[in-house]
């Protein structure tokens, strides 16, 4: 027996698709104009480990002397990033859904358990609710890094007018730096989400899209037999409140 | 086939959990590749607008448009008690990062270099570097910014613009909106908004690290303006006019924002 359990709301799916494209444009545009002066490296000494970018990067991507367009457009889209991104974060806080995305006082160490498990370390599964320890990690620094790109962005576009908030990042080359790094973040955190999506599947996937997951009910476990409509679903449990006995000896065990 | 064609504007009431899956998941994923494909089709809109008019080149015309707006937007939050950050003369790198000589033609006669600058009504104001050093001179070290990213801490003197149109009794050119230079080759040229030609920390400058200005920066005036990007710090200015409409500007014709203020 299968019934629909509702997961994401309408207006978290439309954020959440919305942002890729958008973000793509921004992360696009900023390449364009970064190519300009292209200073960035990882290294030690003399020794480069990563340049920003390798030729081969820039011709793939038909990066080099695009800057003024790259600026154009990153003007332009950095609204709807902006706008996107407010709204979301709004739509959390009066919705309540921030209960499930910000990280709590369990969501360090059980981040840990769900490492581990995804590492194949370790067997049990964390407990996972909407979102596991992990995920709300990962879903709240996201948030902040993007709060981070429109201050270190508003820094460097208006560094006279908003001298304050440049000085706060530790000037305009520092803000630039941090910038910079927060997109290497996004492009680090996309690779990350997508391959956790593959590997957690359609049902998973899905409910980004259509709003809901399917689980299996066992017959015995079926109250109402036929048909559910939708919005009388149950929502999905979340992690509950209390860590029972069983994992508190499985953390234990490890710390061992 | 016919019958998730049929399940599609059945009543979900009257479907089964598998149908009422299929339904929804089928509805949601349309309206997904919908919105995708809207974005496909605005980005290709976008790519084929024409490109601005009003300044001759360039990029779209939506995308100049919304770049005049976010200028309309920013000059609200835009203050002459707004200053750039300055710096110890001491910070100041010695050998200044030269990137660029449009306007600086070869032949350029040091000799017979005057400032013109041509009045409201009409009337020509010729200057020699003399005159304007008469005036209070000021310097400032500030962190010099150039739009392609790279920024320099550098040390410049030389007469404050605002100063400069009292002096010489221009208060009727300075209720205008715009400011026009051009270099004495008329190669390179750029147009500034007035509240920032009348920021307090713009200069006509003549002197760097205290000493005049070298030929590759411009000699023997120039303009210094750290509200703006380096593009608009025109090198070498041989004329100046006043203007309510947009003067044409160098970089912007190439698609570069008019207002590059910071």
């Amino acid at each position: 027996m299968k019934q629909i359990v509702r997961k994401h709301p309408l207006a978290i799916r439309w954020f959440h698709w919305i942002n890729f494209p958008v973000l793509g444009v921004m992360i696009w545009s900023g390449l364009l104009i970064y190519w300009a002066n292209d200073v960035y490296k990882v290294g030690f000494g003399d020794k480069t480990l990563v340049k920003f970018f390798p030729k081969s990067f820039y011709d793939a991507f038909h990066i080099p002397f695009r800057l003024a367009e790259g600026m154009a457009y990153h003007f332009v889209f950095m609204w709807l990033f902006f706008l996107n991104g407010i709204i979301y974060v709004l739509y959390t806080i009066f919705s309540g859904e921030w209960k499930y995305l910000l990280p709590n006082r369990r969501s360090w160490k059980e981040a840990w358990l769900v490492l581990l498990h995804d590492l194949h370390m370790r067997k049990a599964k964390p407990p996972q609710g909407k979102y596991n320890a992990a995920q709300r990690i990962a879903y709240s620094a996201i948030i902040v890094m993007g709060i981070g790109s429109i201050l270190t962005g508003l820094a460097i576009y208006k560094p006279v007018q908003f001298g304050w908030l440049t000085a706060i990042f530790g000037g305009y080359k520092m803000s630039r730096i941090i910038h910079f790094a927060l997109t290497i973040g996004y492009a680090l955190f996309f690779v990350i989400h997508i391959v956790q999506v593959i590997i957690a599947g359609w049902n998973n996937f899905r409910a980004m899209v259509t709003g809901f997951e399917v689980i299996k009910l066992q017959e015995d476990r079926v109250l109402q037999p036929g048909p559910l409509p939708v919005p009388a679903g149950p929502e999905i449990p979340d992690v509950p409140e209390v860590i029972t006995t069983e994992q508190k000896t499985e953390d234990e065990e490890i710390r061992e | 086939m016919s019958n998730f064609l049929s399940n599609l504007l059945r009543n979900n009431q009257r479907l089964t959990v598998d149908q009422l899956i299929v339904k929804k998941t089928f509805v949601s994923f349309f309206f997904l590749f919908l919105f995708f494909g809207g974005c496909v089709w605005a980005w290709k809109w976008l790519r084929r607008q024409p490109l601005d008019s009003d300044i001759r080149g360039g990029i779209q015309q939506p995308l100049r448009d919304v770049l005049n707006t976010n200028e309309l937007i920013f000059n609200k939050i835009f203050s002459k008690n707004h200053l750039t950050k300055t710096y110890a003369v001491s910070q100041a790198v010695r050998k200044v990062r030269f990137n660029g000589n449009i306007g600086l033609g070869n032949d350029f006669d040091t000799a017979s270099w005057k400032l013109y600058v041509i009045k409201k009504n009409g009337d020509t104001l010729t200057l020699k570097l003399d005159d304007l050093k008469k005036l209070p001179k000021v310097d400032i070290t500030f962190n010099f910014k150039c739009i392609e990213g790279w920024n320099q801490i550098t040390h410049w003197g030389g007469v404050r613009f605002s100063d400069f149109l009292k002096a010489y009794g221009l208060t009727e050119e300075s209720q205008m909106k715009y400011v026009g230079l051009v270099t004495p080759d008329e190669d390179y040229y750029v147009g500034i908004d007035m509240p920032s030609i009348l920021h307090p920390q713009t200069i006509l400058c003549y002197e760097l690290n205290n000493h005049p200005l070298p030929m590759k920066e411009g000699y023997p005036l120039r303009l210094i303006i750290p509200v703006k990007y380096g593009i608009k710090h025109l090198k070498r200015i041989g004329t100046m006019y006043f203007s309510n409409n947009r003067p044409p500007d160098y970089w912007a014709e190439r698609g570069y924002d008019y207002y590059a203020g910071l």
